[in-house]
């Protein structure tokens, strides 16, 4: 599985959402209804899933499904 | 002004013998025990092994897949229940004043899986792991806060914790804030979900459970020779209470009157009670007096009775003190006897169960009642056994907790 559909699996767990809902341009909050507690279990989500720790400072700059799957692949590099 | 009334009309049952009013009723009437194996966790190491579960619980037949996920179980009961009750009173929230409708759902030990949960991932992984719902999900006032945002309820909303009493004193609290004129409709009881390893474990090292873990069915014997300790259940009992007039004005039906509550203390001991049901006895007097009732007036007790051996000894104590005489011509009965002991959440069930005895005129019995225990003095007639076909105007239900919280409420049959 590549990143993009790591996170996309990630994301309709934890926001309850179908997968064709969680495309690239998606916004977490404005398009998949999350709200800033869904936020911080998401990046925990990633963590667990690739394994990695995301610093304060990137994590805050996620809003879309893609600000995420770059920021994973650049962390995982 | 004349002083308000409050009646109920409606109820939401979610039990070890069922979900909602129907089933609920018919199994305590056919004296079905809901106690089997534990199945929520493994048992491997336990002395105890059996509890009464909910059993065919989903979430998603009650709310939103989304928002449940957010719950503890013990929010997802409250929310079942409040559900429950909304639409068996009939009541279109769309036509009412949001600010006249409050919530006082308690629990005696919250989001308890949640917790536990937590904690592992604590020690596994670090704080960092700890989830940000945590918090949300672990506090025991986030029934009555779930209820609220489900059903878009803006009246008072508290949370009362008083261990076994919480949905007694829960329906009390809510029952004098329509008195005041607070509210005109209140959703009130209590909610729990503590079959887990953290809560079985913490009981049955206080030697409170019962370990007739080879038959399930007849382990919870309140009053009883026999009884060796109470079986945990899990479940949610919420009621809609309102204000006499604002029922009337609806056409609802109106199951009975609440007409009467105490609430004291034994100011004893952490977990047994007064040995003599003194405190107690003035509980159940302060809701008599509250009711303008005579203790002649009563027809039936909905006992606390747990199953313990101290429990079950001094509220019968605490009943004798109260009536009397009489007392031996009451029909006292125990429902923990098939549903186990619902913790916060017993007080909301009984309750339930007691209006549902005063509106059909049917008690349930107290089964597994095999051996009288007279040489203790537990001679009262129980209703072993088997349900009663009776007439009931007045009846009590009382709650008992850890702490030496009493609660009692009177019920009436509901008359112009």
């Amino acid at each position: 599985m590549d990143t993009f559909e790591r996170v996309r699996k990630i994301t309709c767990e934890q926001l309850t959402v179908e997968e064709d809902a969680v495309k690239m341009e998606a916004a977490f909050i404005d398009d998949l209804g999350a709200d800033s507690l869904d936020i911080v279990e998401l990046i925990m989500a990633f963590e667990e899933e690739f394994d990695l720790e995301i610093p304060d400072e990137k994590a805050e700059k996620i809003r879309t499904v893609g600000d995420a799957v770059k920021m994973l692949d650049e962390e995982l590099k | 002004m004349d002083k308000r009334r409050v009646v109920v009309t409606g109820v939401g049952p979610v039990t070890p013998i069922g979900i909602g009013k129907e089933k609920f009723w018919n199994n305590l009437l056919a004296g079905v025990s809901g106690i089997g194996p534990i199945t929520l966790f493994d048992t491997t190491d336990f002395n105890v092994k059996i509890a009464g579960e909910v059993r065919d619980f989903d979430f998603v037949n009650f709310g939103d897949k989304k928002e449940g996920r957010r719950m503890d179980r013990v929010a997802q009961f409250a929310v079942a229940a409040a559900k429950l009750a909304i639409e068996d009173a009939g009541i279109d929230f769309t036509k009412e004043n949001p600010y006249r409708i409050g919530v006082c759902v308690g629990s005696g030990v919250g989001g308890l899986g949640t917790f536990t949960e937590q904690t592992v991932k604590y020690k596994e992984k670090g704080p960092r792991f700890v989830s940000p719902l945590f918090i949300p999900m672990l506090i025991g006032n986030m029934c009555s806060g779930e209820i609220a945002i489900t059903f878009g309820l803006k009246g008072i909303n508290t949370c009362i914790q008083t261990a076994c009493a919480t949905g007694s004193h829960s329906i009390g609290d809510a029952f004098r804030a329509i008195l005041c004129g607070d509210a005109d409709v209140m959703l009130a009881g209590g909610s729990e979900a503590a079959v887990g390893p953290m809560a079985v474990a913490g009981f049955s090292n206080m030697k409170a459970l019962s370990t007739r873990n080879d038959e399930p069915q007849k382990a919870s014997r309140p009053f009883e020779k026999n009884r060796d300790g109470f079986v945990l259940g899990e479940g949610a009992g919420v009621l809609v209470l309102e204000e006499l007039e604002h029922a009337q004005k609806r056409g609802a039906k109106i199951y009975a009157e609440l007409v009467g509550y105490g609430a004291n203390c034994d100011a004893y001991h952490i977990t047994a009670p007064d040995p003599e049901g003194i405190p107690a006895a003035e509980c159940f007097k302060m809701a008599l007096k509250d009711g303008g009732l005579k203790p002649e007036d009563v027809d039936y007790i909905n006992a606390h009775g747990t199953s313990t051996s101290l429990n079950d000894k001094s509220e019968t104590m605490a009943i004798k003190a109260v009536f009397g005489e009489y007392a031996r011509k009451l029909a006292v009965s125990s429902i923990k006897s098939m549903i186990g002991h619902l913790l916060g959440a017993a007080g909301g069930v009984e309750a339930i169960s007691t209006v549902l005895t005063i509106a059909e005129g049917k008690v349930p019995a107290t089964i597994n009642y095999e051996t009288p225990d007279t040489e203790n003095g537990l001679d009262l007639d129980y209703v072993p056994n088997v349900a009663r076909t009776m007439e009931v105007r007045v009846a009590l239900s009382n709650n008992l907790g850890f702490g030496g919280h009493n609660a009692c409420l009177a019920f009436k049959k509901f008359e112009q």
